[in-house]
């Protein structure tokens, strides 16, 4: 009789396909997972106690390291909130300025997702492919705002900088540009007969499972819910826009990925509609006090995030700073489920589950 | 010239020609090893839109491998603590070692060839068989967990994908009729047998990709999941062996493609005044671009989808093309 042992098998943190800096613990027999427990905490910077001792102002350029791959959802969930509190309306023209950055923003992201998913499976062109896209976008987004990643862009009552000359138009180039590239996408990666072996029926879960481990964003919609703010709760100015939500029934990677795809191109509708409507001129910041000092209270908003819903509670007590802030961050409630799906699999859908996930590791450990 | 060499009673002087041969086909594969490199960095650069290396020896980089070679030679040669000491040492060279024993029954013209054995194919698929034996030894002998899963999965996936490898040349030896690969190079004066057996063709260029432990069937090293797989504790020129020799591996993979498939040296039609060198070379390298292009192309596998493909599919259809080959061969010599 052979005897067999089972193996403890640190994954991370410095593992190429963590995505930063996650550990897994997982005990292995033979390739199989028996079980495995994620650790986190690696990129803890204490965002939230951080911002106890700062200024409205001065806490937007901490949200842009959290969710590092979509800064601006980050900027505009902290503005939105103290906005909310503050009782601040942005001017129109703001408004299409961050609806702009924000959708350029969800594409990249998931750009980055669709890049390194592959490259996890093991296809390094796609990579390659989608950070050509992306920087395409990064550069947009510089001109925009001054950075390539961290772009401290908006403000309580609208955005900092107004958009150079040309942007709008470069905005409105990039749409059909991404469309062609889209089409290429699927035609390199999505019929491939290996990918869809990779991904198909791989860590799935059903509707009910999604909502009690409270999932959102792509990993949500993949399951047949059909739940997004942007039109559930439509905040800025997306009730404006005409379009979908993509939804998938299977609730596995393949599912997933299609979700992701798929609202690019929705993001795409969107930019498109921005950029006609795009108010010729306007002021860009709303008349707001230079200390902003929201009323007594508190109060909760939330967004969607690339990743999912993103939310920001602030508790006030009338003061410059905050009492107590906190960040409802995707990536770290959608990383809950993942030691659940990786019972019974082996290493290689690991990866692929894991990966499915998209997590920042900014954003988990806050 | 070498037939007559291998007749004549030992000299001196046959030694010493022999030596020499020796060196300049080291040297010939050396070369080719250095920019086969490059020009893989090259078309990989080329097909994902970058510019590949361009800084080292001019503009197209004619020195970077050697540059990297030299720094991999000054490198500091780590050999971790928990690791079983001998076998750790000679894992790199029974995997290296037999990626150039191969290299002498290869034909790479009608003059140009060592052995002209009468089980030259036979020869070359056994000897590169024993590589999976140094790739195990070096996984285990890291005593790295990863390390381990990685010699694993290769010994798993070698073993698995030498069967359809050896059934699909079968097709050939049957039409053939000798394992010698002049005479099957020979044999193909008319027609090349990638006409004649064009599925044998697929299922022996995917089964090579598998031996060659290059995407999609990368698994043993497999980046992505277990970091570097076998090697994963080696570094420095121990490290550079197990890359060295897979690149040889490369050469001779694509080498035996183009003398079983592609006609050798054999000319194209209207165009025999071009050296059968040149020939070869031009074949060969059709071969290596395909392999570099299959590389950039595809994701990786999963093991369990590589076992259940490797016996599954690639060996019935392999079976099936060497009943269907033989039952042809029988009816044609009927008439």
């Amino acid at each position: 009789m052979i005897r067999t042992e089972e193996m403890l098998l640190n994954v991370g943190p410095q593992h190429p396909s963590t995505h930063g800096v996650f550990r897994l613990v997982i005990k292995i027999d033979g390739e199989i997972i028996k079980e495995a427990t994620p650790v986190i905490g690696y990129l803890h910077r204490g965002t939230e106690k951080l911002a106890e001792d700062l200024q409205y102002t001065q806490i937007i350029p901490y949200t842009d390291r959290m969710d590092y791959l979509a800064a601006m959802t980050n900027n505009y969930v902290l503005c939105h909130a103290v906005e909310t509190m503050a009782g601040i309306i942005a001017p129109d023209r703001a408004e299409y300025l961050r609806v702009i950055a924000m959708e350029l923003g969800r594409i990249a992201s998931h750009l980055v997702w669709w890049g390194t998913y592959l490259l996890d499976i093991g296809a390094t062109s796609p990579f390659l492919y989608a950070f050509r896209e992306r920087e395409m976008i990064i550069n947009m987004l510089n001109e925009l705002s001054g950075a390539r990643l961290t772009f401290n862009y908006m403000r309580v009552g609208g955005v900092k900088w107004d958009a150079p000359e040309g942007w709008i138009q470069k905005v409105h180039d990039f749409v059909p540009y991404m469309r062609e590239q889209l089409e290429g996408y699927h035609q390199l990666v999505t019929g491939n007969e290996i990918f869809m072996s990779r991904v198909k029926g791989i860590g799935s879960y059903t509707k009910e499972d999604a909502i009690n481990y409270s999932l959102s964003g792509a990993n949500l919609r993949c399951t047949g819910v059909k739940w997004d703010l942007r039109k559930n709760e439509p905040y800025s100015i997306y009730d404006r826009f005409d379009f979908d939500i993509p939804v998938r029934q299977d609730g596995d990677a393949w599912a997933r990925y299609h979700c992701r795809l798929e609202e690019i191109e929705e993001s795409l509708k969107i930019l498109e509609q921005a950029v006609e409507q795009f108010p010729q001129d306007g002021p860009i910041l709303a008349k707001v006090p230079k200390i902003i000092k929201p009323p007594k209270g508190e109060s909760f908003v939330r967004i969607e995030s690339p990743r999912g819903e993103i939310g920001c509670y602030i508790a006030s007590n009338g003061k410059k700073e905050p009492y107590r802030l906190k960040f409802r961050r995707p990536s770290f409630y959608n990383l809950q489920i993942l030691p659940k799906l990786l019972k019974g699999e082996n290493m290689a859908n690991l990866i692929t589950i894991l990966g499915a996930i998209d997590i920042v590791l900014g954003e988990v450990d806050g | 010239m070498i037939q007559e060499l291998l007749q004549s009673s030992p000299g001196l002087l046959n030694l010493g020609i022999f030596s020499l041969l020796a060196v300049l086909l080291l040297f010939v594969v050396l070369g080719f090893v250095t920019y086969g490199i490059l020009s893989e960095r090259k078309v990989m650069g080329f097909m994902q839109m970058r510019i590949g290396p361009n800084q080292v020896g001019g503009r197209w980089a004619l020195l970077q491998t050697v540059a990297d070679v030299l720094k991999l030679l000054i490198k500091e040669d780590t050999i971790p603590k928990v690791a079983d000491r001998p076998l750790y040492i000679i894992a790199p060279v029974i995997a290296f070692a037999p990626a150039f024993m191969v290299l002498a029954a290869l034909p790479f013209t009608d003059k140009f060839q060592f052995a002209d054995m009468g089980i030259g194919l036979l020869y070359y698929i056994a000897v590169s068989g024993i590589t999976t034996v140094g790739i195990v030894t070096a996984g285990w002998a890291s005593n790295n967990k990863y390390a381990l899963l990685g010699g694993m999965r290769a010994a798993a996936q070698m073993i698995s994908y030498e069967i359809p490898l050896v059934m699909s040349v079968v097709g050939i030896v049957l039409l053939t009729g000798s394992l010698n690969l002049n005479e099957i190079v020979e044999a193909q004066k008319n027609i090349w047998y990638i006409v004649l057996q064009p599925v044998a063709f697929i299922v022996f260029l995917i089964a090579s990709v598998a031996e060659l432990n290059r995407v999609p069937f990368d698994l043993p090293e497999a980046e992505s999941e277990l970091v570097a797989g076998y090697h994963v504790e080696y570094s420095g020129f121990r490290w550079a062996m197990f890359m060295l020799s897979e690149y040889v591996y490369m050469f001779a993979m694509a080498s035996l493609t183009t003398i079983l498939f592609l006609g050798g040296w054999h000319p194209l039609p209207f165009l025999g005044f071009i050296p059968a060198a040149v020939w070869f070379a031009l074949k060969f390298s059709l071969v290596i671009y395909l392999l570099i292009w299959i590389r950039v192309t595809f994701p990786r596998l999963r093991a369990d989808q590589l076992m259940e493909f490797g016996w599954k599919v690639l060996l019935p259809v392999a079976l099936a093309n060497i009943f269907v080959t033989a039952l042809l061969k029988e009816l044609f010599s009927m008439f």
